[in-house]
């Protein structure tokens, strides 16, 4: 096969500059190629999918390959589990996970030292009334906050995650996006959001995609990578599939639907394309890459929602906030306040919860 | 239409009684630290899971739909010239809820007189009021059962589960929007005969039988009262012995939208007494039927030589296909809704999964994943996703014709669900190793249960497909669109839905081919059954 070599990126993981494989190695020249991929997990998954990196070809054979999505069926799906009904005990329990599901987000350039402490204390201790509430899993902000935050939320549960990688629109040198991601792991951040290169991924340079993954990854360090394929300019299901499948091969510890500053964010069809994702690539290799959605999330009804979507895509192993996050900021308060009516049988005013 | 949300308000009472302190969760685990290696890094991946606690089932409390919107009689007579009243004989039955046993009311069974008098005022009304009256005027009273349909969609929702078994889930998204779907159809088609196609001047026929079976009793009702009143005649109606309670909430909300008297008439009882007498009696000029192919044939005999207007809607045992190149995720949903729909009581059901045999055992496996996830038990709660069988006779003819299955070879698989104690319970039931000589490959279960075929090329499922000796509907999964018309084109099915299945709507005309009947209902083909063409 002429295959493009894919030595884009300088790097020394090891896995790129390679040369194409043989059509005999292609994990769907058999016809149990598309059962291996959606299949029982089988040990060889693993590094079956490691092949894959060596050729832009064998890659988009791959990406190709994979079973496609039917929109209307997704998106059929996606709203029967939607009219679940979640009430009393479960309803209590789903809102008390997805607080401790949250990742308290801002993003805004006129963020400020003063606003990323407020935010802090509110992710410590959601609400200042009520200790029992659990705090949230994590703040989301900009790189050159980090220090701030990371000061603010030490001896606490609460992660801090900062976006990189020039983030939203990702436009900029692979030199850069390293300096931006490795600015924010040196200043403490325990979780990178980065974002994938959209115009190299609607132009089919799926090679140039996987292995900006792979670099970042590799600039993580022992931080997190949740990789943002910003559904909302991928647009179609076939394309968020694909990309999640480059984000796990690439290493991501989670992937995530969006910046939030495109819409659509997070929708509950994208949602359930991307677990399934998860799903088959567990089954496929035995990891476990976690989920977040982001963008647009404001109620605690879309929220149990969406854990619903989870606990029967996924399973039951991803209601967890290792494994699924909600980026989000004015969730939170909803959270707290359907919490609290599920628990004295009436609703406070929105003044009785503080502001971040 | 009706809104999960609309609907909440109801759940109150049980969320009053909520929440001990602890009862959201047990503490499992305590905070741990997973290891876990990321196979394509290569690095092992440390997972701080410090906040890894709580950890219980996302078990979904109970979701009750009340029933107090329901205001159930003791008894009921019969639905004649606009009035309820006893029938001339006296004789009545008890319906039940068959998710419990309990008797929810006591009902009239009809005998020949009373046919005859409901046939007698129904020829009368057509003759003298719903005839003469001009299309727009018979649409006004048409759009406004389907109004009132809506405003009741709640109440009819809970009675129909109550009565017949089915999950309010779908009761309530597809039962009773499609019943008002088809009365708001057909109010539109019945100023515009002339353009429907059959001629400048389309004829009523006059009286129109009409008997429908148990598995969808308010659906079943529209699809036939609406293009027989849009077009002019007038009905009198036989609901299934065992789910008359919604045929006569209907019945309340033909009088509530003011039909003339005698225009829509509603027969409760035995279908060998006042179905029988129904169909034949003289003064009915159109039979509709839609039940088993067994009552079906006897039927056609009966009806031979009378000249009368005729369409059946019968069994089937409908082909899923699923190609190795189907958007899969779909396709194991398509299965699901195919036959899990209304506990697979549903005459298009696909009941034989045909599945390209390069892709069987993961379709399979996944299906069965799927299948664990089923929710099975009280129709009325919003979670549930399989309901009650609607009467102890089909459980037993779903049971003979499942252990026949096995009899014959097949490997029988269910997943692990506990049934209810009381009522008609059949767990979701897949057989594999299925082929198509096999009883389960050939006959209508009516029942949840799945037969799955494997094939190696388009030709062959084409074959396979047909080799039945019924042709209501069929599904084809395909990322590939060429061959689904080449399917399509192929598959003698009435219905054949493309990367979809069990989709309905009135706009499109359904019906059979061979032992699953003829005519069609729906679209503007469905008007044909019901004028002089």
């Amino acid at each position: 096969m002429d295959s493009e070599a894919m030595t884009t990126v300088p790097s020394d993981s090891g896995t790129t500059g390679g040369i194409a494989v043989e059509q005999s190695n292609h994990p769907l020249a058999s016809t149990t190629g598309m059962g291996a991929i959606v299949g029982a997990g089988s040990s060889s998954g693993g590094a079956m999918l490691a092949e894959l990196g060596r050729s832009e070809a064998n890659l988009r054979r791959f990406l190709h390959g994979l079973p496609g999505v039917d929109q209307v069926g997704a998106d059929a799906r996606a709203a029967s589990l939607a009219s679940r009904s979640i009430k009393t005990s479960a309803k209590l329990w789903a809102l008390e996970m997805a607080v401790r599901m949250v990742d308290l987000t801002t993003l805004e350039g006129a963020d400020t030292p003063g606003k990323v402490l407020s935010l802090c204390a509110k992710a410590r201790r959601p609400d200042p009334l009520d200790a029992t509430v659990p705090p949230v899993a994590a703040v989301c902000i900009y790189p050159d906050l980090v220090p701030v935050a990371k000061r603010a939320l030490a001896g606490s549960s609460v992660k801090v995650a900062s976006v990189a990688t020039a983030f939203p629109s990702g436009r900029a040198s692979l030199a850069v996006k390293l300096a931006d991601v490795r600015d924010a792991v040196e200043a403490g951040a325990d979780e990178v959001d980065m974002v994938i290169d959209r115009g190299a991924f609607l132009s089919g340079r799926y090679g140039l995609v996987l292995e900006e993954v792979q670099a970042v990854k590799k600039a993580c360090g022992p931080a997190h990578l949740k990789v943002i394929l910003e559904t909302g300019e991928l647009v179609t299901y076939d394309n968020v599939r694909r990309a999640s499948y480059l984000a796990m091969v690439g290493g991501a510890d989670f992937i995530k639907t969006s910046t939030g500053k495109i819409s659509p964010a997070a929708t509950m069809p994208v949602a359930l394309v991307m677990l399934e994702a998860v799903r088959d690539f567990a089954r496929l290799t035995g990891a476990l890459v976690g989920v977040k959605v982001a963008g647009g999330i404001r109620n605690a009804k879309d929220a149990i929602r969406y854990l619903v979507i989870v606990n029967e895509t996924a399973g039951e192993a991803w209601l967890d906030p290792s494994l699924f996050r909600f980026g989000a900021s004015s969730l939170l308060n909803d959270l707290l306040m359907q919490r609290s009516k599920q628990l004295s049988g009436a609703y406070a005013g929105t003044e009785d919860f503080s502001i971040e | 239409m009706t809104k999960s949300d609309r609907t909440h308000k109801s759940g109150l009472a049980d969320e009053t009684e909520l929440l001990q302190p602890g009862e959201a969760g047990e503490e499992v685990n305590g905070a741990e630290e997973v290891e876990r290696k990321h196979p394509l890094v290569g690095a092992t991946d440390r997972l701080v899971t410090a906040d890894r606690h709580d950890r219980v089932l996302f078990d979904y409390s109970p979701a009750p739909e009340s029933r107090s919107i329901v205001h159930l009689q003791p008894s009921y007579g019969l639905f004649i010239d606009g009035e309820f009243a006893e029938p001339v004989d006296g004789h009545a039955y008890k319906t039940e809820n068959p998710a419990t046993e309990e008797v929810l009311a006591e009902i009239a069974a009809a005998g020949a007189r009373d046919v005859d008098r409901a046939v007698e005022v129904a020829g009368r009304a057509q003759q003298t009021v719903w005839g003469p009256m001009s299309g727009a005027e018979r649409a006004k009273y048409l759009f406004r059962v389907a109004r009132i349909i809506q405003e009741r969609s709640r109440e009819l929702a809970v009675l129909e589960s109550l009565d017949n078994g089915k999950p309010i889930r779908e009761s309530r998204d597809v039962d009773v929007p499609l019943a008002a779907a088809h009365f708001f159809y057909y109010a539109g088609w019945a100023d515009k005969l002339e353009y429907a196609g059959f001629g400048p001047h389309p004829a009523p026929i006059g009286v129109a039988g009409q008997v429908i079976p148990w598995n969808f009793p308010l659906m079943m009702a529209a699809w036939k009262l609406a293009p027989a009143l849009a077009a002019g005649n007038t009905c009198v109606l036989k609901p299934a012995t065992t789910t008359p309670l919604t045929a006569l909430l209907l019945a309340e909300i033909i009088q509530q939208a003011e039909l003339p008297p005698g225009v829509v008439n509603v027969l409760t009882g035995a279908g060998s007494v006042a179905g029988a007498a129904l169909v034949a009696h003289p003064g009915v000029g159109k039979v509709a039927f839609t039940g088993s192919t067994e009552v079906g044939k006897d039927l056609l005999l009966s009806l031979a030589g009378t000249g009368k207007h005729l369409t059946m809607e019968l069994g089937g045992k409908a082909a899923n296909i699923v190609f190795e190149d189907a958007p899969l995720d779909q396709a194991i949903e398509g299965i699901v809704n195919g036959i899990f729909f209304n506990q697979g009581e549903v005459c298009c059901a696909g009941s034989r999964l045909l599945v390209q045999e390069s892709i069987a055992d993961t379709v399979v496996e996944r299906l069965k994943n799927r299948l664990a996830t089923l929710r099975m038990g009280d129709p009325l709660d919003k979670n549930t996703d399989l309901g009650a069988i609607n009467n102890a006779a089909q459980l037993e003819k779903i049971r003979s014709l499942v252990e026949e299955g096995e009899a014959e070879g097949a490997v029988r698989w269910s997943p692990s669900c506990t049934l209810p104690e009381h009522g008609y319970w059949f767990p979701p039931t897949v057989f594999t190793g299925v082929s198509q000589a096999h009883r389960i490959a050939q006959e209508e279960i009516f029942g949840p249960v799945l037969s799955v075929i494997t094939f190696r090329t388009p030709e062959e499922a084409v074959a396979k497909a047909n080799n039945t000796v019924y042709g209501l509907s069929a599904g084809v999964w395909t990322e590939k669109g060429s061959r689904i018309l080449w399917m399509a084109g192929r598959l003698h099915a009435g219905v054949v839905w493309a990367n979809s299945f069990n989709r309905f709507d009135p706009a499109s005309p359904f019906g059979g081919y061979r032992e699953s009947g003829f005519g069609r209902e729906g679209g503007r083909q469905g008007l044909a059954a019901y004028l002089d063409v």
